[in-house]
């Protein structure tokens, strides 16, 4: 029990990395059901873009990864809706067709990453007003970054709970979910929605980008490091359902965590895997389900 | 779009064509009057490009001196360069490509152990050469391939001996999980043994794995004398940052790494591992004139900011030693090669070093290097003297057991 609550903000600090990748993957495939295997690589783009903008640009460490944050957003969301307009529309409905298309594309993206920045990871260095952290009972200590990360997540979730609900564009977008032909019937235009949605669920992988440089690698595979577990946490989460993808980020975070304190990590992994694995057996359909007539 | 006639029999051309090439390449001479074919063989694409694009770069360095200066026995290299791709089978079937088809005289490559094991039994079919250049885990001494980089007893005991000579009595292992790590943890716990040391506790993380805070949490909690870290690739970079930010210092807690070279220090971000140690053989302020040539060929070649490492220091060194041992034997043929391999000395960046002809291993140096603020590693202990190979352990009594 202890143990339980020693790990416990560690958990959450796992739950919000968890939690910032899944979350634009909780737009693209949660939503719009494309299975897009390059989510990884518009994370790494994001990434990129806080390295270009601190060693290109030259902005101030102090509020270069500010900056980045919504120039992230802005550049691979970009990205996205280019991929969606010129490549991905095409191929609704075919997701087998969509995950080699987005696959291929995840892999020339870095490579190019590769060509422009160099094989070797790059260092961002993080701001020095998040140098340091607080030490909680039981002696761990939790660094500003990690409580940073935390606090981006809860205003990332906030904001897009924000935009489903209570703006226009937001409901249109529901709309198009629930029920496709509908939305169309009733004058949404379907196609401004979808592209949307992708431009979205891009950027959103981007700020996940821009959160990762403080706590690992920046390098051209940093998106593969996080893909599987992205796609985990939307699909245990519920496709298309937020609550789910939240709760199931925190609670795959704190059960790696809770394991990990007794067991080493790789076999701390195994059983998070063995458990999810389980755990769609009984619950095929994730945590939370929607009915939708959406894309299939 | 339906196949026409002319759109089958076009690519039924095309096809024979790419037979008759892939038959006829069978009669392409490796050894001419004037030129001598070696293979090369390096992840370019794929997660191990990082590290395998710069011994590639070293390797070609080398071979581009040598033909410079009147090639081998008169004759010129020509590399064939192929692509691993990070994955052990294609290393195999590129090596086959290289034996059968080129010709290759000999091959300089590989990385991971994976891949070489993968190689071992086309280089042992084909009675070929590989010139392997990485610290690796030892147990291992193929008559088909020369290893340039450490072995255990070169790199990982040497460093034991610095932690036990600066009184680090406990230890804290994190590694990779995959054979280097486990193997070399087996080695180190039968070391902590003999050796009345203490190891605190065996952590192994998957391979990329980037969530370190359990474990720099429990470092920082149980204060360990030193970390012995056999992490690989990126894991490294979030092991140190989290580590850093654990507030653990080089001062109370040096981690001690077999895996980090100065390649990956900017990765890793200079501030986060400045002050802590690494075991290699070689690092680029390593004091003579060689290594002075060569790091200034090296940066001039491929641009200031590039660093030397010990492995692209060891490709390197493999080119030369191959060099010598052609002249030595008079003959481009593997069994007169391998003949002549023994007491091979070459005056490498790293120090003189020797081949030993039974191991096929190099006699060489080791040191423990510090990071300094540069991003480059201070030599800060030597080894008294060149160590002989031991890939089996044979000469160290507590090692009796690890022998499986």
């Amino acid at each position: 029990m202890e143990a339980l609550v020693n790990q416990l903000p560690i958990g959450l600090a796992i739950g919000a990395v968890l939690l910032l990748a899944a979350l634009g993957l909780n737009f693209t495939f949660g939503q719009m059901g494309v299975i897009n295997m390059a989510h990884g690589e518009l994370i790494m783009v994001g990434a990129y873009t806080a390295y270009v903008l601190h060693a290109w640009v030259g902005i101030n460490p102090a509020y270069s990864l500010l900056a980045a944050l919504p120039t992230a957003f802005a550049v691979t969301g970009t990205l996205g809706w280019l991929l969606e307009t010129t490549l991905i529309r095409h191929f609704y409905g075919r997701p087998l067709d969509t995950l080699l298309l987005t696959f291929g594309i995840g892999m020339i993206l870095q490579q190019a990453a590769r060509d422009i920045f160099g094989a070797p990871n790059v260092d961002v260095p993080a701001p020095t007003w998040l140098t340091g952290g607080i030490t909680l009972p039981g002696d761990i200590r939790i660094h500003y970054s990690r409580l940073f990360i935390l606090a981006l997540a809860i205003t990332c979730v906030i904001a897009i709970a924000h935009y489903l609900n209570r703006s226009r564009q937001g409901r249109r977008m529901r709309a198009v979910i629930h029920n496709r032909d509908l939305a169309a019937v009733s004058g949404i235009n379907t196609r401004t929605v979808d592209a949307t949605t992708f431009f979205i669920g891009s950027g959103l992988a981007g700020i996940a980008g821009v959160a990762l440089t403080l706590i690992g690698p920046t390098g051209p595979t940093l998106g593969t490091n996080y893909i599987v577990d992205a796609f985990l946490v939307v699909v245990v989460g519920g496709l298309g359902r937020l609550s789910g993808t939240v709760l199931a980020a925190f609670a795959l975070g704190i059960l790696n965590a809770t394991v990990e304190a007794w067991a080493d990590a790789s076999l701390a992994k195994l059983i998070v895997f063995t458990a999810i694995v389980a755990f769609l057996q009984a619950r095929p359909q994730g945590l939370f389900t929607v009915k939708t007539r959406a894309l299939t | 779009m339906a196949p026409t006639p002319t759109r089958t029999l076009t690519a039924l051309t095309l096809t024979l064509g790419l037979t008759l090439t892939a038959c006829s390449g069978n009669d392409t001479q490796g050894i001419t009057d004037d030129t001598v074919t070696v293979g090369m063989i390096h992840s370019l694409s794929g997660t191990m490009a990082i590290s395998e694009v710069t011994v590639r770069d070293a390797v070609q360095l080398a071979i581009d001196e040598i033909n410079a200066d009147g090639g081998v026995l008169g004759r010129t290299i020509t590399p064939v360069i192929e692509d691993g791709a990070s994955n052990e089978t294609t290393f195999a079937e590129r090596a086959e490509k290289l034996l059968q088809s080129d010709n290759a005289a000999t091959v300089f490559g590989g990385w991971t152990s994976a891949s070489r094991k993968a190689m071992l039994p086309v280089f042992e079919r084909n009675n070929g050469l590989l010139w392997y250049p990485v610290q690796y885990e030892g147990l291992e001494a193929s008559p088909n391939i020369v290893y340039t980089g450490a072995t255990t007893n070169q790199q990982i005991i040497p460093a034991l001996d610095y932690l036990r000579e600066q009184g680090h009595t406990s230890l804290y292992l994190v590694g990779s999980d995959y054979v280097f790590p486990r193997t070399a943890n087996q080695i180190i716990t039968a070391y902590a043994d003999a050796h009345d040391m203490d190891i605190t506790a065996e952590e192994y993380t998957p391979l990329g794995h980037t969530e370190y805070s359990t474990i720099t949490n429990d470092i920082a909690r149980t204060e360990p004398d030193a970390v012995f870290n056999t992490l690989n690739g990126d894991s490294n970079v979030s092991f140190f940052q989290q580590l850093r930010s654990a507030g653990v210092t080089a001062d109370d807690t040096p981690v001690l790494s077999v895996s980090v070279a100065e390649e990956e220090v900017e990765g890793i971000g200079t501030d986060n591992i400045t002050g802590h140690l690494t075991a290699w053989n070689y690092y680029q302020t390593t004091d003579n004139d060689t290594n002075g040539v060569f790091v200034d060929a090296f940066t001039e070649r491929y641009g200031t900011d590039r660093v030397t490492s010990d492995p692209m220091q060891s490709a390197y060194n493999s080119v030369y030693l191959w060099k010598a041992a052609v002249e030595a034997a008079d003959s481009f043929d593997v069994d007169d090669v391998r003949a002549a391999l023994d007491g091979i000395t070459i005056d490498a960046p790293e120090g003189t070093i020797t081949l030993d002809g039974d191991t096929q291993h190099v006699i060489k140096t080791a040191r423990i290097g510090q990071v300094n603020d540069e991003g480059l590693i201070d030599e800060i202990w030597t080894s008294p003297e060149p160590i002989v190979p031991d890939p089996y352990l044979q000469g160290y009594d507590w090692a009796a057991d690890l022998n499986g």
